[in-house]
């Protein structure tokens, strides 16, 4: 039970990555890769639980509470923006595939090979 | 302010840079936005310099925002610069110039309204390329890594006319993306098991528990983004397809420093991270990474001698190289490191002078296949061709080119560790170098046999979108100039005095684990200085008749590769037809296969990506 | 490789990685428990520099590089989308149609607006204090501002988002942050060290650089994030393909979901 966490997030990573592996299209690829990386939010964040934490921000509790571990959720923040661009950057070029090529899956990509 | 002060600034001065151009690039005129996107690259260029001058062969360590540890406990970020991470990021800041300076006349027109796009773009890729190099910081150097992926892939699928930079940037983005989510949930662990983010700090406090299935997979996982980036052989099939298709001037780039900043990484991380006590035993490292690096190159070099598309044969060049660059690290010391280190930077001079050398055939042709261009290029064999058949023998290795001395000191070091890896050495770079005097004879004097190729299993390289609107028009001076001066720069590489002793301070530096921690500003890590005392017996710096003879022997055995696929063809008698018969068998049997795998589909590489992990993983807890 | 034959070899692979990584798991320290160095050396600078949100006193004080070097991929992505989404040879603009829309929507639309507004900017400013911050503030104002696309139509939000200038503006913001940093080398202090006054703890004014940079970071989040919405909104309603017409299976604007017949 004190695993189960970061095994989801284990799971998590496998999952993403068996959708990439058999995408049949772009667009789900690059939502595979999403959940790929949302493996790392979970993994982070079960890493810096902390039993009877509270959000490490005082504005509201005294400043000697117990609180989560902060550097994690600052870090899953970071993750988040980095995610967040890359796919836009992603979703990008496979518009303009789309166009050039009027297919989106990747299995009848044949400009490349040998 | 001090010169430690420089470090943050080496990253802060492109970003500048790239904002500037983003937010008034569209109202400069083409030649304002030339000469300022030159000015701010040649800008960070002697910043580092000066840097890399003021540092004069120590480290310098910077806490970011000030945020200095008291008794080896921090909050901050530290950027640590040592001769070899500040040689990378200078390196890169010099290709860097080097691009912007060719791509002068290189986009005749820049996206419609989109002025400044371009040089806003290099430069924030120089920042991660620096930022990523320069870091101290594991989580920090995710970061950078991850700057300097997402503009590699825009920059890869520029041209959005043609369907195949686009297939190419994907491919590139959503494996090199994936590889990078691997080496955080490996930090996530390290940060779990040390609460530590720093390089040397989660080092230190490794030590606390033994080795266990936890930092083998930590130090997988992480190594895993790095590996990709540097297309170790499984995690390489981005690579040719991404390259083949990029723009000529992030080739240069692509090739000549982000590919060997992965190899840089991973020998960061391992010694910094890995190599004390309660980290990864040397010896499994030492055995994993050299084989790989030995596969690495010799398929790299087997593909690269198929190629018909120039700059895809380019690529798998680079593969073959980056081979050679991961067992100069793999021996783990000193002289391996300093080898690498000279290798690195010949051979990114001669690496981004052949790249840019092909854009001159693009520009002019409106193809870079070598067979469609055989003996339409002769009105530039005195200029164009020389340099190429140049850098052709650069990359063999021929002495005195800066690789030629950076392949003779590695081979002295991995010689002194295997009696049979300098073969690897002279056959690969033999094998690529002779692809590239082939391609060279072929283009530009039209000798030997037309050539034919039957198999379609594989990329031509004509039909190329043509990166300039303007045929018939002379080659533009930068063009020549840029590539002239990167092969000068190998060349200078390999006779400047005192540059090996220099690198061969700095390789033992780099392999000092307590002269890193102590420059984080923490206590001396526990257990034996294993590495800095280990190569230090067997220095040279410089030339040996030894490393000459190799030299010339790749540059002998290079040359006679290339007239065999030149005119063997012509050749008539009995022997040959047998030899001959018995080559197309092997390639047959042996090396279609190989090709075949290499489809460029997307879940074919997130297959062998996983591969390559669940193949690191048993083999590191097999051996810890 | 054949379909199949990739599957299987996956899934080889992946079984590998799934017993190491379970392996592993068993070595890391239990769920919840109580022991975060990096953490508590964290809470306590958050404190020592008089800020009340610690992940903000991370983000832009302490650990401010991490988030500098994230801006610039932010800003790279910008950058990079734009030229992708570029328009090509073959495409010119197009006109997008006005659209009817039921009364009760525009009213919900016009009334929501200021007030997801005013969410947004409230959420930057009160980064340092309460949870939130330049990034999530920023992304609340750039969505609110496509309520006008909800309930109105694209003309309308192109009226009221005039993309060159937040181009500039996400440059500019970017480029802030990047001098915000010489201001400590000016001071004689390190590179984004946090030199301003600090104030008082819990206040608006208080963590000095913090909410400096963190405004920085709401107007960068908030103008990329128009300016990335606009190049894919642009993709899909504002441009057609030479041969003229709109492309045959791509929505003109809102065919399909809109709310009431055009």
């Amino acid at each position: 039970m004190h695993v189960l966490p970061y095994l989801v997030s284990g799971w998590i990573l496998l999952v993403g990555m068996y959708g990439l592996a058999t995408s049949r299209n772009l667009i789900h690829a690059v939502g595979c890769l999403a959940v790929a990386q949302s493996s790392t939010y979970v993994l982070l964040l079960s890493i810096g639980f902390r039993r009877g934490g509270t959000a490490p921000v005082f504005s509201d509790v005294p400043t000697g509470s117990v609180v989560v571990d902060p550097v994690v959720q600052a870090l899953a923040l970071t993750d988040v923006v980095v995610g967040a661009t890359v796919t836009a950057l992603l979703l990008s070029l496979v518009i303009q595939l789309h166009k050039r090529h009027s297919t989106i899956d990747p299995d009848q990509l044949n400009g490349l090979r040998g | 302010m001090n010169a430690s002060d420089l470090l943050p600034l080496a990253v802060a001065v492109p970003l500048l840079g790239a904002a500037v151009f983003a937010a008034v690039g569209r109202l400069l005129p083409r030649l304002a936005s030339d000469i300022l996107a030159t000015a701010w690259a040649l800008a960070d260029l002697v910043l580092l310099a000066v840097l890399w001058h003021r540092a004069n062969g120590r480290t310098l360590t910077n806490w970011v925002g000030g945020w200095r540890p008291h008794d080896g406990e921090g909050v901050g970020v530290v950027l640590v610069g040592d001769p070899i991470g500040v040689g990378m990021a200078l390196l890169a800041a010099a290709l860097i110039l080097a691009v912007t300076v060719y791509a002068w006349r290189y986009f005749a027109e820049p996206p419609s309204g989109h002025p400044g796009t371009f040089p806003a773009l290099i430069l924030l890729f120089e920042a991660g390329m620096c930022g990523f190099a320069l870091t101290g910081d594991l989580f920090n150097a995710f970061v950078f890594f991850e700057l300097m992926g997402a503009v590699a892939y825009a920059l890869t699928g520029y041209h959005v006319e043609d369907p195949r930079p686009l297939q190419g940037a994907l491919t590139f983005g959503i494996v090199n993306s994936l590889a990078a989510y691997c080496s955080l949930t490996g930090i996530g662990l390290l940060y779990a098991r040390t609460g530590e983010l720093g390089m040397a700090q989660i080092g230190l406090h490794l030590a606390d528990h033994r080795t266990d299935a936890l930092v083998v997979a930590a130090f997988v996982l992480v190594l895993t983004g790095l590996l990709v980036k540097a297309a170790m052989v499984p995690f390489h099939f981005w690579l040719p397809d991404a390259h083949a298709v990029a723009p000529t001037p992030v080739c240069m780039l692509l090739s000549g420093v982000m590919v060997e900043l992965g190899v840089y990484g991973a020998a960061r991380v391992y010694w910094t991270v890995f190599s004390g006590p309660g980290g990864i035993p040397a010896a499994a490292v030492h055995e994993v990474l050299v084989t790989a690096g030995v596969v690495t190159a010799l398929l790299g070099a087997v593909m690269c001698w198929q190629q018909r598309h120039v700059k895809r044969m380019l690529a798998f060049s680079t593969i073959s190289h980056i081979g050679l660059f991961l067992i100069g690290v793999a021996l783990l010391n000193a002289p391996g490191v300093a080898g690498t280190a000279l290798y690195v930077a010949g051979h990114a001079g001669a690496k981004a002078a052949l790249f840019a050398l092909t854009g001159v055939l693009l520009d002019q042709y409106g193809s870079v296949d070598e067979h469609t261009l055989f003996g339409r290029a002769v009105r530039l064999r005195w200029s164009v061709g020389l340099m190429f058949g140049l850098g052709g023998l650069a990359l063999a290795g021929v002495p005195p080119f800066g690789t030629g001395l950076g392949k003779a000191l590695t081979e002295r070091a991995a010689g002194a560790d295997l009696a049979w890896l300098p073969a690897v050495f002279v056959l690969t770079s033999a094998l690529t170098a002779g692809a590239v005097l082939r391609t060279a004879a072929r283009i530009f004097t039209g000798a030997g046999a037309t050539p034919h190729d039957g198999s379609d299993a594989q990329t031509r390289g004509d039909h190329e979108e043509p990166e300039v609107r303007e045929p018939g028009r002379p080659v533009p001076l930068p063009m020549l100039v840029v590539p002239g001066l990167l092969l000068a720069a190998c060349l200078a590489v390999g006779l400047l005095p005192g540059l090996g002793a220099e690198l061969a301070r700095a390789g033992r530096l780099f392999t000092d684990r307590a002269a890193y921690t102590a420059a984080a500003g923490l206590p001396a890590p526990a257990g034996p200085a294993v590495s800095a005392t280990a190569g230090a017996a067997a220095t040279g710096t410089g030339w040996t008749t030894e490393g000459v003879l190799l030299g010339a022997l790749s540059g002998v055995l290079a040359a006679a590769f290339a007239a065999t696929a030149l005119w063997g063809p012509n050749l008539t008698g009995t022997t040959v037809r047998r030899l001959g018969g018995l080559a197309a068998a092997g390639s047959r049997r042996l090396v279609l296969p190989l090709r075949r795998l290499h489809s460029g589909r997307l879940g074919d590489n997130v297959a062998w990506l996983a591969t390559g992990i669940a193949g690191l993983l048993a083999a590191f807890t097999a051996l810890k | 490789m054949s379909r199949t034959a990739r599957v299987r070899l996956f899934l080889c692979a992946a079984a590998v990685i799934a017993v190491a990584y379970t392996l592993a798991c068993t070595g890391l320290p239990h769920f919840g428990a109580a022991v975060h160095p990096y953490g508590a050396r964290a809470v306590g600078a958050t404190l020592k520099q008089r800020t009340a949100n610690t992940i903000s006193s991370i983000n832009f004080d302490q650990r401010a590089f991490d988030t500098l070097g994230e801006e610039s991929i932010l800003l790279g992505s910008v950058l990079g989308v734009s030229a992708l989404l570029r328009r090509t040879g073959s495409e010119r603009e197009a006109r997008p149609r006005p659209v009817r829309v039921l009364p009760s929507t525009s009213l919900f639309g016009v009334l929501l607006l200021p007030v997801a507004l005013l969410t947004g900017v409230y959420i930057v400013a009160h980064g340092q204090l309460s949870p939130g911050g330049g990034f999530q503030g920023g992304v609340i104002l750039a969505t609110a501002l496509h309520l006008a696309y909800v309930a109105a139509d694209y003309r309308v939000l192109r009226r009221i988002r005039p993309r060159e200038l937040l181009d500039t503006l996400d440059a500019v913001a970017a480029g802030a942050f990047t001098c915000l940093g010489v201001a400590g080398l000016v001071a004689g202090a390190a590179y984004l060290q946090n030199v301003l006054p600090l104030g008082t703890f819990n206040t608006l004014s208080s963590g000095g650089l913090v909410p400096v940079i963190n405004a920085a970071v709401g107007i960068e989040v908030g103008s990329g994030v128009i300016v990335l919405l606009a190049y894919f909104l642009d993709q899909t309603i504002g441009t057609e393909s030479g041969d003229g017409g709109t492309e045959p299976n791509r929505p003109t604007d809102r065919d399909e979901d809109s709310p009431c017949p055009t």
